[in-house]
C-alpha cells in the first residue's frame, strides 16, 4: 500500500434547500494514494464534479473532512486554502480555459507567476514544460493557432509545471476527437503520473479507462464502489 | 505582485480591440471636459484682464458692479476719501470704458480706453516699442500689441486715429499678460485725457486703486470703504467676483457643469461598458485563475490595475489632445479663450478617477462572485 495523497471521509454535499435542496454528495468516502490514477465515473448528475471540486479545495462540503498529505484542507483559511491549491494541485479543464491573448509559454508560466517567481524565468521553466508535453517550438504561439489535442497538453503542461503533487483533470478528453485523447491520457499516464504524483480524472470516455489505477463509479451521490481496478 | 500584474498587462493590451476602445473612450471624455473647462477657464480668465493688467491690491467700486468692464462712475469725493484712510499707502484714479475709433481706411473699430492717473501711470503695461513719458505728450496714446492690433490695421508709432473727433498719435505700443474678453484692440492714455476724450456720464472715476501700507489694513480699508456706500475688493476677489457673475448670472456656468457631466457620462458608458465586457469575456479564466490559486486580492488588484493604467493612459491622451487642438487654435486665433489650469487637469483627473471607480468595482464585483466550481460545473 502507497503513501495516501488524497482521504475524504464523510463527505457531504448539497444546494438549496427545503423544497429545493438538492443532494449532490451523500456521506462519501475514498482516499486515493501516490501513484494511482483515479478515475471517478458515473452518469451526468451522480455527483462526479462536486467530488472533484471538494477534493480540490475548490467547494466547501457541508459535512466531512478531506486531507491531502495529512492536512485538512477545509481547516485552511481561504488565503491559505488558495496557496495550498497553488502549490499542491494541478488543474486540467475541461474547455482548458487557456487565455487565448496570451501565449502558450505565458499559459504555461502561469502558476510559477502566481507564486511569484521571476517572470523570465518563469517563461523559461514553461518553455521546457511545453518539451514535456511534446509542443517543443510552440512557445510563441497564441492558443487559437493551436489543434485540439495540443491546447489540452498546453492545459496538462500549466497543470504540472509548478510540480504539484495532486493531478486533477475534469473531462480531459472530453473536447477531443477519440484517438487524441487516448493519447493524451497515454502520455500522462506514461510520462507524468510516476510514484510521487496522484492523478483523480473524472470522465465519461470509457475509451480511456485502459490508463486508471482504479476506477470509482458514483451513482446519486455516493460511491457505488470500485468498477475495476487496473494493473 | 510585479509578475501578476505584468500578467494584467498582457491581458490587456494584447485585447487589442477592446483596449483600442477603452483608450479612446477615456481620451475622448477627458478631451471634453477639459475643453470645456479649458473654454470657460479661459473666457474667465479674460473677463478679468484689466484686473490683472492693472495689478493693483484693493480696487474700490460701486457695489453695483459686477465686472471689471462694466464699470458704474464714481464722484471724486471718493478718492479724495480714501486716500485719507487709515492704512492706504496711495490711492490712485482708473478710468475704463468703451469708445469707437475711426481708422485711416474710415472704417470704424471699438476700443477699450484704460486711462491712468497722470501723476503714477499705476497700473501702466510694459513697452514694446516707444517711451512711457510720451503718453503725456500732445493726443499720446498707448496701443497694446495683442492679438487684437490688427484690427487697428497694425498701427507702428505715430499712427494716428480719431477717436470723437479728437486726434490720437500712437506714442507706444505696450503688451499685456491677458488680452480682453470681447475681441476689442485697448488703448492706454492719462486718466485726465481719458474723461476728456470720452463721452461721461457726471462721474467719470471707473475705479480707485488702492495700495495698502501692509496686508492687516486690508480689512480696516475694506470696511471704511464699506461706511462710504461703496466697495473694495482684493485683486482675487474682484476676479472671483467677476467669475462669479459668468457662472451664475449668464448660465455659462450651467452651461460647463451640464456638458462637464455629458462627457463625464460618455465616457463611463464608453469605458465602464467596455471594461465590463472584457471581464465579462475573460470572467471564466478569471476563475480558472482562482481555481488554481489566484486570491481574491490579486484578482483584484488585477483589474484595478487594468483600468488604472487604461484610464491614466487616456488621461494623457485626452490632456495631449486638448493642448494640441488648443495650439492648433491659438496660430489661427492668437486670442483663443481657453486656458489650461491645475484645476480643469484636477477635475478632469478626478473624473477619470470616478469613471475608474465605477468601472472598476462593476468588473471586480463579478470576478469576486465567479466560483471556481463555476468552472468545473462549465
Amino acid at each position: 500500500m502507497g503513501r495516501i495523497a488524497i482521504q475524504g471521509t464523510g463527505l457531504s454535499k448539497w444546494f438549496g434547500e427545503g423544497e429545493a435542496k438538492t443532494m449532490a454528495l451523500r456521506e462519501v468516502n475514498l482516499e486515493a494514494e501516490f501513484g494511482e490514477m483515479v478515475y471517478i465515473v458515473g452518469p451526468s448528475g451522480s455527483g462526479k464534479t462536486t467530488l472533484l471540486s471538494v477534493l480540490s479545495g475548490i467547494l466547501r462540503p457541508n459535512s466531512g473532512r478531506v486531507a491531502v498529505e495529512g492536512t485538512d484542507i477545509w481547516g485552511l483559511g481561504n488565503d491559505e486554502l488558495a496557496d495550498f491549491r497553488l502549490k499542491k494541485i494541478g488543474f486540467v479543464f475541461q474547455d482548458f480555459h487557456l487565455f487565448p491573448r496570451l501565449n502558450t509559454a505565458e499559459n504555461v508560466a502561469i502558476p510559477l507567476i502566481l507564486r511569484k517567481r521571476d517572470w523570465d524565468a518563469s517563461i523559461a521553466e514553461a518553455v521546457r514544460y511545453l518539451e514535456i508535453v511534446g509542443l517543443e517550438g510552440r512557445a510563441a504561439l497564441y492558443p487559437m493557432k493551436l489543434s485540439g489535442g495540443e491546447q489540452q497538453r498546453v492545459a496538462i503542461a500549466r497543470a504540472i509545471v509548478g510540480q504539484p503533487d495532486i493531478l486533477i483533470m475534469d473531462e480531459p478528453t472530453a473536447s477531443l476527437d477519440g484517438d487524441t485523447g487516448h493519447n493524451i491520457l497515454k502520455f500522462v499516464h506514461d510520462n507524468i503520473l510516476g510514484e510521487k504524483r496522484c492523478i483523480v480524472v473524472v470522465t465519461h470516455d470509457e475509451r480511456i479507462y485502459d490508463f486508471a489505477t482504479r476506477i470509482l463509479k458514483m451513482e446519486d451521490g455516493r460511491l457505488a464502489g470500485t468498477e475495476r481496478s487496473a494493473a | 505582485m510585479k509578475g501578476i500584474l505584468k500578467l494584467a498587462f498582457k491581458l490587456l493590451v494584447n485585447d487589442k480591440a477592446k483596449f483600442s476602445a477603452l483608450i479612446v473612450g477615456i481620451t475622448f471624455a477627458v478631451f471634453l471636459m477639459m475643453f470645456i473647462t479649458s473654454m470657460f477657464f479661459g473666457v474667465l480668465n479674460h473677463a478679468s484682464s484689466t484686473v490683472i493688467n492693472v495689478g493693483a491690491s484693493i480696487w474700490v467700486m460701486d457695489p453695483a458692479v459686477q465686472t471689471v468692464s462694466n464699470s458704474v462712475g464714481m464722484p471724486d469725493y471718493v478718492l479724495d476719501a480714501v486716500r485719507s484712510m487709515r492704512g492706504v499707502k496711495y490711492a490712485v484714479p482708473l478710468y475704463t470704458g468703451g469708445a469707437l475709433v475711426k481708422l485711416p481706411d474710415g472704417s470704424y473699430q471699438t476700443v477699450t480706453v484704460v486711462g491712468l492717473d497722470d501723476v503714477s501711470l499705476f497700473g501702466r503695461p510694459a513697452l514694446v516699442s516707444g517711451k512711457i513719458e510720451d503718453i503725456y505728450a500732445e493726443n499720446g496714446f498707448l496701443v497694446v500689441d495683442d492679438a487684437e492690433i490688427a484690427k487697428l490695421e497694425y498701427p507702428e508709432m505715430g499712427s494716428e486715429f480719431e477717436l470723437n473727433d479728437h486726434r490720437v498719435v500712437v506714442v507706444g505700443l505696450a503688451k499685456v499678460s491677458t488680452s480682453g474678453l470681447y475681441g476689442t484692440p485697448t488703448l492706454y492714455t492719462t486718466y485726465t485725457r481719458a474723461v476728456q476724450y470720452l463721452p461721461n456720464p457726471r462721474f467719470t472715476i471707473s475705479y480707485v486703486l488702492v495700495e495698502p501700507k501692509s496686508a492687516e489694513d486690508v480689512p480696516r480699508i475694506k470696511q471704511e470703504v464699506e461706511s462710504l456706500g461703496y466697495l473694495a475688493l482684493t485683486k482675487e476677489e474682484f476676479m472671483k467676483r467677476t467669475a462669479d457673475f459668468f457662472v451664475y448670472q449668464t448660465g455659462g456656468g450651467t452651461n460647463m457643469l451640464i456638458m462637464t457631466l455629458v462627457s463625464f457620462i460618455v465616457g463611463l458608458s464608453i469605458s465602464g461598458q467596455t471594461f465590463y465586457t472584457f471581464i465579462l469575456e475573460n470572467l471564466e479564466r478569471f476563475g480558472a485563475l482562482k481555481a488554481i490559486g489566484t486570491k481574491n486580492r490579486e484578482l483584484v488588484g488585477m483589474i484595478l490595475f487594468q483600468v488604472s493604467f487604461t484610464a491614466f493612459i487616456g488621461y494623457g491622451f485626452g490632456v495631449g489632445l486638448c493642448t494640441v487642438l488648443m495650439w492648433l487654435a491659438r496660430l489661427r486665433l492668437p486670442s483663443y479663450a481657453a486656458m489650461e489650469t491645475y484645476i480643469n487637469l484636477v477635475i478632469a483627473f478626478a473624473m477619470v478617477l470616478i469613471i475608474t471607480a465605477i468601472s472598476s468595482y462593476a468588473g471586480v464585483r463579478r470576478v469576486l462572485k465567479i466560483e471556481p466550481f463555476d468552472i468545473f460545473r462549465g
